[in-house]
């Protein structure tokens, strides 16, 4: 099963080393892993994905709980929440086919960050599954060069509009 | 402890005069209490040796003769007194050569601080001499760790530390301090709040309900036992733990790392359970309706086969490390929780069980059909005799026990029987060799009056025995007991049980012996080797070696009353096999009694 686990952490040197060394050694599977600063400037927030059973995720959070660095785990995955990547993606545009390529960049909502002679720069956000379709769909192009963020997940709020 | 003690302050609480940090970082010592500094001097740590010369009158200074002998010798402090261990080493291999003992003190749950010198910050990274990133080394087997590049940060950063390996569950952090931070001019602030976020400060407490449902599990079980581990030692809850079974009358089994936690003379004691732990133990683990899991981890020692371990009863886990809770054997119930709170609020409400008379019974007729023993018509004397025959004639004063690893320590934790908590000092573990003489070092310094015997193997007094300098220079009276069988007695019955005797190198002689080979017809007078006798008497110690049965509890005797450090090196057959045993990931059906 997919968890996806959030870690609220302490901004100090070493953090990131000190977690994914641990996840390492304790033998947990991490497919991905994305950390930026909050809102808090002393916090900085960091988004797994971790494959495992029940079992694994709970002892995957207690272990990140004991890292004194750590001020909060929380799983993501277990209430309603919003999740993202964000990948950058350099394909092929040759005249003829560059008109394709921005149609289907305008359907998947993306954007162009670059043009040059024979190549496009592509902006993508979304669900993982959303930018895995659109690779599929640029890759009969050719693809020069892709670039993806970690997964990014944040819990919903209680009253919610569903704006997705 | 919920909160945070204060440290009696032996100076003003703000000073207005710039000091060095590195006098920042001792005093911040002394504001802790600490009195003995384990520390090897190093190019990268001279500050603070220089500082520790100007607090004399507060701290003791002991000089090992190796960063892992002091860091040793740091946890024999901690684990006989339960306050934090202080040991320091200078940068690089000063460091790494903490490193063991640091992943000692974490698996063992020892509070430790360990404080390295650091090369300058204006050259970390550039692969300077005498640099390593000993934080990155570190950072899978400390509790914590701190690389400190601001003096500014130095007081609070000490204060985080002792606060750290101190509360929760116990563990070392590592302090690496760069030279010139040390040596910066900085006006301290004793009195920076920590800042440590992520850190609870508040000691967990079960609630009660948690304890109402414990209770009542007791009171329903007709088998119940009670498998007591470290976290008894730590939380200094066997006072509780003995009220509990006075009240109740559970039995007690303990781990090696829970030896002295329950008295090992009560009646309800059944002694260490696991790989070497008593029949009677394991029998009744396995027979058992309620398992009460105190402070203890489920090792692969103790558990063997984990789903054959306590298959017949429900398991009631508490431990204060959330992170212990069902992660090995699911528990039952669980409660994350202080040990000594959670057995006081137990003790308030328990009620005995429902007759366990039958159960008892059934468990001293057990223990009468397969005590630990020994053969006692041998020609020779057996390490189990001479472990015993030091407790007949220690039991009735205080004495401190430590051991390295191996045969030895496994006869120790059977045929000593420890009756009071933080008097059996063992790296259980990190099983690491070489332990006993620094620990029982350690352990000396913290109690000078108690009588300190390192009972030890040949093959691990080996690892360290550079510390016989310490005893002798820092006026440190150990005494050891060493089990001399010129093997590595626990690989020997490894090779005698599974790899069809055949030695390889496990024989501590010259390799053109043929005992090297296994092909030996014994080992005679003249073959044995080193000459320890002669070995301990060029460093300044006493010492005796006995071979003759009659001669035995004289030569104890002499070391006991012996006034400063003393060796008995006592000959003993390589043959013998620690027993009874269940072999790794068997089974009590498994277990081999001879």
């Amino acid at each position: 099963m997919r968890h996806v686990v959030s870690a609220l952490v302490h901004n100090v040197p070493g953090v990131l080393s000190h977690i994914s060394g641990m996840l390492a050694s304790r033998g947990y599977n991490i497919d991905s892993l994305a950390v930026g600063e909050t809102e808090d400037a002393k916090l900085s927030r960091m988004t797994f994905v971790v494959v495992g059973d029940d079992a694994v995720l709970e002892q995957v959070r207690k272990q990140l709980e004991k890292i004194v660095t750590v001020v909060r785990v929380d799983d993501v995955s277990g209430s309603e929440h919003v999740e993202r990547d964000l990948m950058l993606i350099r394909v092929k545009a040759p005249l003829g086919k560059r008109s394709e390529i921005c149609e289907l960049t305008g359907i998947f909502r993306g954007r162009i960050v670059d043009v040059s002679a024979d190549m496009v720069m592509i902006e993508i956000s979304g669900q993982e599954g959303k930018i895995e379709s659109f690779i599929e769909l640029m890759r009969p192009f050719g693809i020069i060069e892709l670039v993806r963020t970690g997964r990014i997940a944040m819990i919903r709020g209680n009253h919610h509009a569903t704006a997705d | 402890m919920s909160t945070v003690e204060k440290p009696a302050r032996v100076l003003p609480a703000s000073p207005t005069q710039p000091t060095s940090g590195a006098d920042v970082v001792v005093q911040t010592l002394v504001n802790h209490g600490v009195d003995t500094v384990f520390a090897y001097p190093g190019g990268a740590s001279m500050p603070l040796h220089q500082a520790l010369t100007r607090f004399r009158d507060k701290i003791r200074v002991v000089l090992p003769r190796h960063e892992q002998g002091g860091g040793f010798a740091a946890q024999g402090y901690a684990r006989s007194t339960g306050k934090v261990g202080v040991c320091m080493a200078t940068s690089g291999p000063g460091a790494t050569n903490l490193v063991t003992s640091i992943a000692d003190a974490k698996l063992d749950s020892v509070p430790m601080l360990a404080i390295t010198g650091q090369v300058g910050t204006s050259v970390i990274g550039c692969d300077a001499f005498q640099e390593t990133p000993i934080v990155e080394v570190c950072r899978s087997v400390t509790k914590h760790h701190y690389l400190v590049t601001d003096p500014n940060d130095l007081a609070r950063v000490v204060r985080e530390a002792f606060h750290i390996a101190g509360t929760g569950r116990p563990g070392p952090v590592l302090i690496d301090l760069p030279k010139n931070v040390q040596m910066a001019q900085v006006v301290p602030n004793y009195d920076d709040p920590m800042d440590l976020p992520g850190y609870n400060a508040v000691t967990p407490m079960a609630g009660k309900d948690e304890i109402a449902t414990i209770a009542r599990l007791i009171a329903e079980s007709r088998r119940p036992l009670i498998y007591a581990g470290g976290g008894i030692v730590s939380a200094n809850a066997s006072r509780e733990l003995l009220e509990l079974v006075e009240k109740t009358g559970i039995p007690v089994t303990t781990t090696l790392m829970g030896i002295g936690g329950f008295p090992g003379t009560h009646p309800l004691a059944l002694h260490m359970l696991g790989m070497h732990g008593s029949v009677y133990a394991n029998l009744a683990v396995s027979e058992a309706d309620l398992l009460l899991a105190f402070g203890v981890r489920f090792d692969d020692r103790v558990t063997g086969k984990v789903s054959e371990f306590a298959k017949h009863g429900k398991i009631v886990h508490i431990d204060i490390d959330a992170s212990e809770i069902n992660k090995i054997k699911g528990a039952d119930f669980a409660a994350v929780s202080d040990l000594k709170y959670a057995l006081s609020e137990l003790n308030k409400v328990v009620k005995a069980s429902a007759d366990l008379a039958p159960w008892v019974e059934k468990i001293n007729g057990w223990k009468k059909a397969d005590p630990f023993k020994y053969r006692d018509d041998a020609e020779s004397i057996l390490p189990q005799q001479a472990i015993h025959e030091l407790w007949r004639l220690t039991k009735d004063r205080d004495t401190i026990i430590a051991t390295g690893v191996g045969q030895h320590q496994m006869w120790s934790a059977q045929f000593y029987l420890f009756d009071k908590p933080r008097t059996w000092l063992s790296s259980a573990g990190l099983g690491t060799m070489g332990f006993g003489l620094p620990a029982a070092v350690g352990a000396k310094v913290a109690h000078p009056d108690k009588l300190v015997v390192d009972i030890d193997g040949d093959g691990s007094l080996l690892m360290n025995i550079q510390e016989f300098a310490t005893c002798f220079c820092e006026k440190i009276p150990v005494k050891v007991l060493l089990l001399n069988n010129q093997h590595l007695g626990m690989v020997v019955q490894w090779e005698d049980r599974f790899h069809d005797a055949n030695r390889a190198h496990t024989y501590l002689g010259p390799i053109d012996n043929p005992e090297a080979i296994g092909k030996g017809k014994g080992i005679g007078p003249a073959d044995r080797y080193p000459d320890f006798v002669a070995v301990a008497k060029g460093f300044g110690w006493t010492a005796r070696h006995v071979i003759d049965k009659s001669e035995l509890t004289d030569a104890i005797q002499e070391m006991i009353d012996s006034p400063g450090p003393y060796l008995l090196d006592v000959a003993v057959p390589y043959q013998e096999h620690v027993l009874p045993m269940i072999p790794s990931g068997a089974t009590v059906r498994e277990l081999i009694r001879e």
